[in-house]
């Protein structure tokens, strides 16, 4: 309430002060989905007509962000990292006040102009000029300052020609372009970025950067959110880490990147790696890991990828069959590697095999695998008895970069394609149609 | 959603960073509880972001359908000849005097402008769920904006009262400068049930599938094929409890003087459509902050 904002007395130089804050989602209870239906919730009222409402405490839920506090002076540059789902949306989120938060209280000393999308309410039909005024009335700029700014947009964004074409037929190239100029030329006191430098091409990626380092020197605060080290490195003079919800270093950004790499490291570093613990007592999996081109489960894409497996077997046989699958994040399977024998080719066992402990390699030459997390399912079977001994899932997760195979026009997008395929065209050629 | 006043103009008009800042936030977010303020300043403050939304959904619906404005003509064109042949003709319903088909439109006019801006309203929530996501804007921005969008297709739609009364040689007398008062009307019913239906459409998704029912059942019981003045007059107060049919009678009145001049029973319109209106934006607002979470 207004008295209560009243009530405190910060210092002379804060722009934002967060004490506190704190957000619960839940998710969906029971055998609810994420919405409910009118129906349900008129037989509900019929059926349970005393009780209120279903105890959130007995529904899951989670806390994205948990007693975060923090202050930031005016016209410092702020970054924010942390790993994904450490609670960094939903800090901006809150700061932007597009939701709520549970628990804490903000306050926030200037006008707030909020960037966690560039281009938010461009419509396709819409010219470029029509886009313009309208993605600058949605950030928050009256239309005098629109039009003030206007021929400065269009400059920045390089699409003087094509100011009168719906935005549907821009290239992907210009609409990001267009879309971060309006972003750009938005002047509040404290400015608030997510990710949204990772537009466009590298030089106009560049001409952002240049940009928002112009904002921060004006003596405006500016909080930015990044997973790119190198923009926070050039941006920011302090940062905040979050993770798990909690800030767990705020101070010199140098400080914040190597605390960020050793948690990133600390993830993958368990992850990328597997050690059976307990072992089993029947045959097993006693290690297994997978050899990535970079440290840590980074693996860049187009390398040789190698899986060793360390199995352990309890017993002799000559039917115990092994293979693993990589799986993508919606855990399906991309990949499916059975053993096979590497000079006969013909049988699909391991081979005669006495009690003990064996090491087997799969070395993947030219793996194809487009950008993403994946992990890995284990099988190992006795053939004979038809028997499935051991099966581990969501093991050895490793990451496929692209960072080596730039495309010019627009960066690539996870979930854009399962493979990276050798293809050719053939050149455009015209055509009789009909006859 | 944030809980204190929005921009307080002192605390930062004339920003400058070297000068020192400001003793008192200028704004606070809070987790709020219950029941909040409408706070129909802050809505004003964004009234150029309405006024984009508005203009950007007439641009678009006129750029993107090949009849353009021809559609705002023929939704209540056919509709009128349609009710004429049947209701008209072949049921022989009396029209309070006026011919028919004159009758049927002046009823179908801001019925169709009605139906249209709550359809569009009770969705524009779900619709604008990406906007709702990214920016910070007061909410109530977004069904207004759609209930506001409609008044273009009205105004196109009026147009043909022209030649529909040129033919029927009807000159409309002082009444009809009543008619912006029953189009406002028309407009606070739809915005009323547009804030209902549009909030609760985000915390139950079959609201979508009632709101089309619902607005047919509606028409029925507003004397929009019939004249009003076949139901008996005692159930009349409380026929006019439904605003529209304040807004159906007054058109009429305005239009072709059919019917009596308002009076009480419009009042009761007037009263029913600002209860719908006010207890609308309470309830909005009360579940406006689990929108963004909920979208």
């Amino acid at each position: 309430m207004l008295t209560g904002c009243r009530k405190a007395l910060p210092m002379n130089d804060l722009a934002i002060r967060v004490r506190g804050l704190g957000k619960q989602y839940r998710i969906g209870g029971g055998n609810r989905g994420p919405y409910r239906s009118l129906r349900e919730a008129i037989s509900d009222t019929f059926r349970f007509p005393f009780r209120r409402r279903p105890n959130p405490d007995e529904e899951t839920s989670f806390w994205a962000l948990n007693n975060v506090s923090f202050d930031i002076r005016r016209g410092e540059a702020v970054g924010v990292i942390g790993r994904n789902g450490a609670g960094k949306s939903t800090l901006l989120k809150i700061l932007s006040r597009i939701t709520e938060p549970t628990t804490g209280r903000v306050e926030l000393y200037g006008r707030v102009g909020s960037l966690l999308e560039v281009g938010t309410g461009f419509h396709p039909e819409l010219t470029g000029r029509e886009n313009i005024f309208l993605n600058g009335a949605i950030l928050g700029m009256r239309r005098s300052e629109i039009a003030r700014k206007f021929d400065e947009i269009v400059a920045f964004a390089e699409i003087e020609r094509f100011l009168d074409t719906p935005v549907r037929f821009y290239s992907s190239g210009m609409y990001m372009r267009l879309a971060f100029a309006v972003a750009a030329h938005l002047e509040p006191e404290i400015l608030i970025v997510d990710e949204v430098l990772a537009v466009g091409d590298s030089g106009f990626q560049k001409k952002c950067l240049g940009k928002m380092e112009n904002i921060a020197q004006h003596g405006r605060t500016v909080l930015f959110v990044s997973h790119s080290m190198q923009a926070i490195r050039r941006l920011t003079t302090s940062c905040l880490v979050l993770s798990g919800g909690e800030v767990v270093y705020d101070g010199p950004t140098a400080g914040a990147i190597r605390e960020y790499e050793r948690l990133q490291r600390l993830a993958t570093e368990t992850a990328s790696t597997y050690v059976a613990n307990p072992p089993p007592r029947h045959s097993h999996v006693a290690q297994a890991s997978v050899i990535t081109s970079g440290p840590y489960g980074q693996h860049e894409w187009g390398h040789p990828l190698t899986f060793r497996f360390t199995l352990h077997f309890t017993e002799s046989s000559q039917h115990f069959t092994f293979s693993f699958q990589v799986m993508d994040e919606q855990e399906r399977p991309v990949i499916h590697c059975y053993y096979i024998h590497p000079v006969t080719k013909a049988d699909y066992a391991l081979g005669p095999v006495e009690r003990g402990t064996y090491q087997v390699e799969c070395h993947l030459p030219h793996p194809r695998l487009y950008m993403g997390r994946y992990t890995v399912t284990t099988w190992l079977t006795n053939r004979r008895s038809n028997q499935l001994i051991e099966k581990l899932s969501g093991i050895l997760a490793f990451e496929v970069t692209m960072h080596e195979q730039p495309r010019e026009e627009y960066e690539r997008h996870p979930g854009e394609a399962a493979y990276v395929e050798d293809w050719a065209w053939s050149p455009v050629q015209p055509v009789e149609v009909g006859v | 959603m944030e809980s204190t006043a929005s921009l307080d103009k002192t605390a930062h008009a004339g920003f400058d960073p070297a000068r020192s800042a400001p003793a008192s936030p200028v704004i606070c977010i809070e987790p709020t509880r219950g029941w909040v303020a409408v706070k129909l300043k802050e809505l004003w403050d964004y009234r150029e972001l309405l006024y984009f939304l508005v203009w950007r959904d007439v641009k678009v619906r006129y750029k993107q359908t090949v009849l353009g404005a021809a559609w705002a003509l023929l939704q209540p064109l056919f509709t009128m000849l349609v009710f004429s042949i049947f209701f008209g003709r072949l049921a022989g319903i009396p029209s309070d005097g006026v011919p028919y088909p004159l009758f049927a439109l002046a009823a179908l006019i801001p019925w169709t402008f009605f139906a249209n801006a709550l359809g569009q309203s009770s969705n524009s929530l779900v619709n604008s769920a990406h906007l709702i996501a990214k920016v910070y804007f007061p909410r109530l921005v977004i069904p207004l904006a759609s209930v506001l969008g409609g008044l273009v297709d009205l105004a196109v739609a009026c147009s043909l009262f022209v030649p529909m009364l040129l033919y029927y040689g009807i000159t409309p007398g002082w009444g009809i400068l009543w008619l912006p008062g029953f189009v406002l009307l028309a407009m606070v019913t739809a915005l009323g049930v547009g804030l209902w239906a549009s909030a609760l459409n985000v915390e139950y998704r079959d609201v979508r599938h009632v709101i089309p029912f619902a607005t047919q059942i509606w028409m029925f019981m507003t004397p929009v094929a019939y004249p009003g003045s076949l139901v008996p007059e005692r159930w009349r107060l409380l026929y006019n409890l439904n605003p529209m049919s304040g807004v159906v009678d007054g058109f009429r009145w305005a239009l072709l003087g059919a019917g009596a001049p308002p009076g009480l029973p419009l009042l009761a319109s007037v009263f029913a459509s600002l209860t719908l209106l006010v207890t609308g934006a309470f309830y909005f607002r009360r579940m406006e902050k689990t929108f963004a979470d909920r979208l």
